[in-house]
């Protein structure tokens, strides 16, 4: 695979909820590419489908209808377990609230994409402090969440989401729960990944200040995306 | 899969202090039944413990055909003089026959805690008649003089009655009774008895020449079969042949049933009241965990290591709560004294005991109600849907 060739491909993928006797279609025959080693931008106003996009692109939820393909093979068919495999394999995750487990340290936080591997406990461990060291945590491997800043946390997730190498980084609203300078070296750090590690990143963001960091921002509104170039 | 499940069940595990007051209600709840069940196997196990210490396979007893008891049982003389021919029963020093005929009665007695009437055994023995209770000892005074109004009395009727010292004069029925010296038979039946010489019961309670039991040391355990042929040949004899094990278990049978039948239904209904606790405090504790453990499944964990970590911490609170309920039971209940009215509708003391089979029992009680409890928590967790990783 080329560095343009597509990570993803959407075919005419839908997405509907009922409630109660109401169907509310999200979005509806969706077509999209996100080439690999890109960083997008995913806006749009709230209930416009953006968190629901990205649970499609990390396998999270299945569409309605439609195609989701990853590398060329289509994974929205694919069976739980093969899901949950492809999850570890491919798709780190970054969450708006961190979703750290409260009673582990930061290391072994990290360290638990890892235990799905075949590595050993010496070469987790040097995955580890190695991821720690790239989101600049290493000082921290031994603290539990709570006790560290949000910033902090969230610095740890996204050790957490690269610590296995996987080929694209999904965040929904990362900077959400953060202040403005927490959240630009946040940003910062996701734009590192992805200029200098190759990770394409796609992040989802009500925030035009946090979406600008991105390589390319694109706008769901009304079940269709429209592309804006950056300021 | 090993790695998986060993980190989530270590996540929970460690996440239970944050749910400490469900997790403490769990485990003392599942302390009560487990409690409550020790509690009456603890009554039932010495009660047999009582009995069983009384019998030994040696001594064999010897009661009319079909008498359940030594309460309904007779013995004619004549018979008894058939049985101090009869073979396989150990001789004395002095070449007699080990045996003793003995007659049982029931007198009253003052407890010492309630100020209340209870029956005492009141048995009549012959000469030989301590040296087949195993563990005899006299304590302290002397042996009863053949012929006169004296007494010796097991300890335990000295410890729960009043004016059973020794020196005393004591009133039983009609007659006024000198204590002359205080037995023990370590701990058994016999403890809880008074005796006297077996005349002077037969005059007094004008018993004729007949006793109700005759007692006999074997030469051997398995001198008891040419006994019962001896017994079951001899037309003159109409009389039931067991060993003292044998018919101390026939007795201890019912009231040990009795009680395990209470205590039983009673320790179920409660774990069942428990396992409602197990189940609500493990559905708290997913509840608790539910954006953790979809993230663990975003992360690709699969269900199967969240079911087993819920069971899994199921089953630590239960194990907690079942040694719990076995540590207080052991220490509030175990070698205290009660007293119950046995076979011979007389006082019998005996000592709770929590032994080690009705201690795992117990656990294991704790350990069921603890896996039943978790089991649908742990498919609930193990089906925890993904989209729960965006619960703020």
């Amino acid at each position: 695979m080329t560095a343009t060739s597509p990570l993803y491909t959407l075919k005419s993928l839908s997405k509907r909820y009922t409630r109660g006797k109401e169907t509310v279609t999200i979005f509806d025959a969706l077509d999209m590419t996100i080439p690999a080693g890109d960083f997008i931008a995913i806006m749009g106003p709230s209930g416009s489908g953006k968190t629901t996009l990205l649970n499609l692109l990390g396998g999270i939820d299945r569409p309605s209808s439609g195609e989701v393909h990853f590398e060329g093979a289509r994974i929205d068919t694919l069976s739980q377990g093969r899901l949950a495999r492809w999850r570890a394999a491919h798709a780190g995750f970054i969450f708006q609230f961190y979703n750290l487990m409260p009673t582990l340290t930061a290391a072994q936080n990290v360290e638990l994409p890892l235990l799905l591997t075949r590595l050993s406990g010496s070469a987790r461990k040097q995955r580890v402090k190695t991821a720690l060291e790239i989101v600049g945590m290493g000082d921290r491997a031994r603290h539990r969440p709570g006790q560290l800043s949000g910033g902090q946390q969230q610095r740890v997730a996204i050790a957490r989401a690269i610590v296995a190498d996987p080929k694209v980084l999904l965040a929904d609203e990362p900077t959400g729960d953060l202040d403005r300078t927490t959240a630009d070296e946040i940003l910062q750090t996701l734009q590192l990944l992805n200029a200098e590690m190759g990770k394409t990143i796609i992040m989802v963001t009500h925030d035009p200040a946090a979406a600008s960091f991105a390589e390319r921002e694109l706008h769901l509104n009304k079940g269709r995306f429209e592309e804006r170039g950056k300021a | 899969m090993f790695k998986q499940t060993t980190a989530v069940t270590l996540l929970n595990l460690r996440s239970i202090p944050q749910r400490w007051g469900m997790s403490l209600a769990t485990v003392l709840s599942i302390a009560l039944v487990v409690g409550v069940l020790l509690g009456f196997m603890a009554m039932a196990s010495g009660f047999r413990a009582t009995l069983d210490g009384a019998g030994s396979d040696d001594v064999v007893i010897m009661l009319r055909g079909g008498a359940m008891t030594e309460m309904n049982s007779t013995v004619s003389r004549d018979e008894v003089r058939l049985l101090e021919a009869a073979p396989g029963i150990a001789a004395s020093a002095g070449g007699d026959p080990l045996i003793s005929s003995e007659l049982y009665v029931v007198a009253d007695g003052l407890r010492r805690a309630s100020q209340t009437r209870a029956n005492i055994a009141l048995r009549g023995i012959s000469p030989s008649g301590p040296q087949l209770r195993a563990q005899f000892a006299l304590v302290d005074g002397r042996m009863f003089e053949p012929g006169a109004g004296e007494l010796v009395v097991g300890q335990s009727v000295q410890r729960e009655f009043d004016g059973f010292g020794l020196g005393e004069t004591v009133r039983l029925g009609n007659n006024n009774w000198t204590v002359v010296g205080v037995f023990s038979t370590g701990g058994s039946v016999f403890d809880s008895e008074v005796w006297t010489d077996l005349g002077v019961v037969q005059n007094l309670y004008q018993r004729g020449s007949g006793v109700q039991t005759v007692r006999a040391r074997l030469t051997s355990p398995e001198a008891i079969t040419p006994l019962r042929d001896y017994v079951a040949n001899e037309p003159r004899l109409n009389l039931e042949v067991l060993s003292e094990r044998d018919y101390f278990a026939r007795s201890a049978g019912g009231t040990t049933n009795l009680i395990m039948v209470l205590g039983w239904p009673l320790a179920i209904a409660m774990a069942i009241g428990a396992l409602a606790g197990a189940w609500n405090a493990m559905y708290a504790s997913v509840d608790a965990r539910t954006r953790e453990l979809a993230t663990l499944r975003a992360i690709g964990f699969g269900g199967f290591p969240a079911f087993i970590a819920a069971l899994a911490e199921s089953f630590v609170l239960a194990l907690v709560g079942g040694l719990a309920g076995v540590a207080a039971t052991w220490l509030l209940f175990d070698g205290i004294t009660a007293s119950t009215l046995g076979s011979g509708f007389t006082q019998i003391v005996f000592s709770f005991a929590v032994t080690p089979d009705a201690a795992l029992q117990g656990v294991v009680l704790a350990v069921i109600v603890g896996l039943l409890g978790g089991f649908v928590p742990a498919l609930r967790a193990a089906r925890i849907p993904l989209l729960a990783v965006h619960a703020s």
